[in-house]
């Protein structure tokens, strides 16, 4: 590819920030090795990198979070060594993280003036909160609090916090994933004209086509590697996945022939309260769900899908024992055992410490879940032979990647031990399959694998809910798209007619509520 | 070159198994500088200390009555750590259960009673014990109450209780105003195992216990449901496992061995109940819990080794003049080693050098 950089166009020019052989080490894992990286003012630059590539690795270390283990900075043209995160916006570096770091209970207004390092009289800070608020147009109300807030409006938060410290770098760290399409326009307007204002930003992301459109350059890591700088704009979708991955990447095919059967998950107007108190209340979901369909449900996070997740899962359980009806048994009362007895298995999103034990091996983890319904235990007494046998048939089943034949889940990479977890369920050959988030920070070929399982599943005549915010995985598999919004469930869209400007205007909420007013106030 | 500790990629069961005996030596380096400060022979006062009472059956059988409690007691202690419910209180169980076993002996003091005496006495141990550790554990569960407080306060109840019973409606009206009971029936008192020996049958019962305590860890749902519950709480309620309910069962397996344990003192090695029957074998347990990994073969070996400690230090004393608190500061020396080296489990030590290493040929 040609040299596209500022510096081969206007040579003597230096850029803004310059990473060389930056290098982190974790034991014996490089996170990253010797990137070189050069961020240039008024410039958006994409880091592009499946999970696990070094993305997050190297924008803490760049914003000071992390010390490298080798290699050296140069902030326009001088050495700088950080110490911390404070050291890195003092020289004018901002970051606006995937997971806010907000306090739920306090106001707009108090979350930013503690991220602030000056020593600013709080009325000042709202008063300049509001005039940087405006001129970007990012609406925020300083004495809300947080907790009534949208995702949406929380990453706005951080990245007003951000910009009022006037850093001339900026970094975001996947910051559409957590927002609708709609959303996400109006963020990169406000991306652009931080561009135009001289700044530079790193923008993380894996959505490819949001940085062709977006990026003026993309650097591309694989396995803690640069292995190229581009101009996302002349390269393809394709061919940037390429880079990303490093190979081709296995397409799912569905069957042919696919039977849809009588219904096998039936939800009944299940409302439910959360336990926690910042949590999400159900409002009388219904749908049905029959054998061999894959229904998904889309939906920002956040908005009821970890309690829909529990209630039907059955680590909640409802008074009504008709809200939940598997394969024709009222299961509303029973709890998460008692439905696996009934044929059902659950895949939660969180893979260590929720759908496994992360310090027991994989042979307990099957247990975790096979002690239900299976052979595992006899009298009380538990069968090892069995439960060994489930990570074989899962290992070899799913191509489950791992050092040893019975290690402990946390020594997993994340794609090998999802594949797990979903084979452990698979293998039960479970009548109805409830799934949260099949592919959260896996890499593509471990998605593939588990994507096809999941269309396999159903082409047996298995009953599959998959909740996802990736619409482009939910538009890969399903059959019908239903969108949650504040514990309310819209009307399954077949998936055909699902298109992502629906889709998106239904993640914000606005053909489920009748009346016109504000999605906040609804929530109240 | 630089040291540094790494975080392994998966627990090593080598160095689990290797790490109390590192504690162990590293302890007794650290007691032979201590011995020479006091001005005594470090090697002569290591060999009364560990050597001596392995060398006579007094001891050895000394050893063994005094380790009868202690595992018994840690046992149950590790159902409960292992499920992250903390109890705190198995001293005030054990007296609870001393106490109510000692209630029948002294009901039926001089009747014609049976051999049945013995075995309800045990039983009526055991279940008290249990109840009375359910009292926090009861709190826990059903008002958020902190375990570790309640059932720690609980062991002073327990002592009180047994002091006012002794001083008052128990008090043998022939034991010169002594604070102690009559002496138990024959019929009331655990059978000796060697005749003319202190070595009693409860050690038999210690370690039915700890074999007990190992198939129900190693092999049963329950033991794995305790594990789960303790290491991963939310995947344990993904797994259809009740913590609250857990709480409950541990805490009364632990009061039930525990309040056997105290019956069994009370019936066999003392013969009475009277203050004092208990030289802290509930709060020591706990250091015999961790120092044996929560593992019942390793408390079973921590037991021991503790009890060595408790006989080598009366030794001591009496051979060498070495202060008895010394016995205090090694139980305590040993349980920070132990904490210690157990982080070799979950990490290792790595030399790192300071220049940058050339890297092998990327792909």
């Amino acid at each position: 590819m040609s040299d596209l950089s500022p510096a081969a166009l206007n040579p003597g020019a230096v850029p803004l920030l310059r990473t060389v052989g930056l290098t982190k080490r974790y034991g014996s894992f490089l996170a990253n090795d010797k990137v070189d990286i050069d961020i240039w003012p008024q410039q958006i630059h994409a880091l592009l990198g499946e999970n696990g590539a070094g993305k997050s690795t190297l924008v803490k270390t760049i914003y000071g979070l992390i010390q490298p283990s080798e290699g050296k900075m140069h902030w326009q043209g001088q050495p700088m060594v950080l110490s911390g995160p404070s050291e890195a916006r003092a020289h004018g570096i901002g970051m606006v993280f995937q997971h806010f770091s907000l306090f739920d209970n306090l106001t707009v207004a108090e979350n930013v003036a503690l991220g602030l390092d000056g020593a600013e009289s709080f009325k000042d800070v709202s008063a300049r909160l509001e005039q940087v608020s405006r001129t970007y147009g990012l609406p925020l109300d300083p004495k809300r609090e947080v907790w009534q807030l949208s995702v949406g409006e929380r990453q706005r938060i951080e990245i007003v916090r951000a910009l009022m410290q006037d850093p001339k770098f900026l970094i975001l760290d996947e910051p559409t994933a957590v927002l609708t399409p709609q959303e996400a326009d109006q963020l990169f307007i406000v991306l652009e004209r931080l561009k135009e204002e001289g700044r530079a930003i790193l923008y993380i992301s894996h959505k490819l086509e949001e940085v062709k459109r977006l990026c003026d350059t993309a650097t591309i890591l694989r396995g803690g590697k640069k292995v190229a700088t581009c101009n996302p704009k002349a390269e393809t979708a394709a061919s940037l996945a390429r880079m990303m991955v490093g190979g081709e990447i296995k397409k799912v095919k569905a069957a042919a022939s696919r039977q849809i059967g009588v219904p096998r998950l039936v939800v009944n107007d299940l409302s439910l309260l959360p336990d926690d108190p910042h949590g999400v209340r159900l409002e009388h979901i219904s749908f049905e769900l029959r054998g061999g369909e894959i229904l998904g449900i889309a939906g920002v996070a956040g908005n009821g899908q970890d309690e829909l997740f529990a209630a039907l899962s059955g680590e909640r359980l409802s008074k009504d024992p008709l809200t939940v009806v598997i394969d024709g048994q009222s299961a509303g009362h029973l709890s998460i055992t008692q439905r696996r007895k009934l044929g059902a298995a659950f895949v939660p999103e969180e893979r260590l410490g929720h759908g496994t034990a992360p310090r027991m091996r994989l042979s307990e983890n099957a247990l975790l879940t096979g002690h239900a319904a299976s052979n595992m235990v006899q009298h009380g007494f538990v069968n090892t032979a069995a439960t060994l046998k489930t990570v074989d048939r899962a290992t070899e089943t799913f191509d489950v990647r791992k050092a040893k034949r019975d290690p402990e889940a946390a020594s997993l990479s994340g794609g090998n031990l999802q594949k797990f977890i979903v084979g452990r369920e698979i293998l039960r050959q479970p009548g109805v399959l409830v799934v949260n988030q099949p592919t959260w920070g896996v890499d593509a070929g471990a998605a593939a694998v588990i994507r096809q399982a999941l269309l396999d599943l159903a082409a047996r005549g298995a009953a599959v809910l998959v909740t996802s915010q990736d619409l482009d995985e939910l538009a890969e598999i399903t059959d019908r798209i239903a969108v949650m919004f504040h514990g309310h469930l819209s009307v399954p869209l077949p998936t055909a007619e699902a298109s992502r400007e629906k889709l998106g205007l239904l993640m914000g909420g606005s053909s489920i509520e009748p009346t016109t007013e504000a999605p906040h106030a609804a929530r109240a | 070159m630089q040291l540094v500790l790494e975080k392994r990629a998966e627990r090593s069961t080598g160095i689990a198994l290797v790490s109390p005996l590192i504690a162990i030596a590293l302890t007794l380096v650290t007691m032979s500088i201590l011995f020479a400060i006091l001005g005594k022979n470090p090697i002569a006062a290591l060999g009364v200390y560990f050597i001596d009472p392995l060398t006579d059956s007094y001891s050895l059988q000394e050893i063994a009555v005094k380790a009868t409690p202690l595992v018994m007691i840690a046992i149950g202690l590790s159902l409960c750590y292992l499920a992250n419910a903390w109890n705190i209180g198995a001293e005030g169980q054990f007296l609870m259960g001393a106490v109510a076993g000692s209630w029948l002996a002294v009901k039926t003091q001089g009747t014609d009673a049976g051999h049945w005496v013995l075995p309800a006495m045990l039983l009526l141990g055991a279940i008290a014990g249990a109840l009375y550790a359910l009292i926090p554990a009861l709190c826990k569960v059903r008002f958020g109450a902190s375990e570790i407080l309640t059932s720690l306060m609980l062991v002073y109840v327990a002592d009180l209780l047994l002091d006012y019973l002794v001083r008052g409606p128990w008090r043998d009206p022939k034991g010169f105003n002594f604070p102690t009971t009559a002496e138990f029936d024959p019929v009331a008192t655990v059978p000796v195992l060697i005749e003319g020996g202190r070595l009693h049958f409860g050690s038999i019962i210690a370690l039915a216990v700890v074999a007990a305590g190992a198939v129900l860890l190693g092999r049963t749902i329950k033991g794995f449901e305790i594990r789960v519950v303790g290491a991963a709480p939310r995947a344990a309620r993904f797994g259809g496992f009740n913590a609250n309910q857990l709480v409950l069962v541990t805490f009364a397996i632990s009061g039930a061995l525990a309040g056997l344990a105290g019956i069994i003192e009370v019936a066999g090695p003392i013969g009475h109940l009277q203050p004092g029957i208990s030289p802290g074998y509930g709060f020591t347990a706990i250091i015999v819990a961790f120092l044996g990994r929560l593992n019942p073969v390793g408390i079973l070996i921590a037991g021991l080794f503790l009890a060595l400690t408790f006989i080598g230090g009366e030794q001591a004393q009496i051979a060498m003049k070495i202060p008895l608190d010394v016995t205090k500061v090694f139980q305590g020396i040993l349980l920070f080693y132990v904490l210690a080296c157990d982080s070799l489990i979950l990490y290792r030590f790595r030399f790192i050098s300071a220049s940058p290493k050339v890297q092998s040929g990327a792909h």
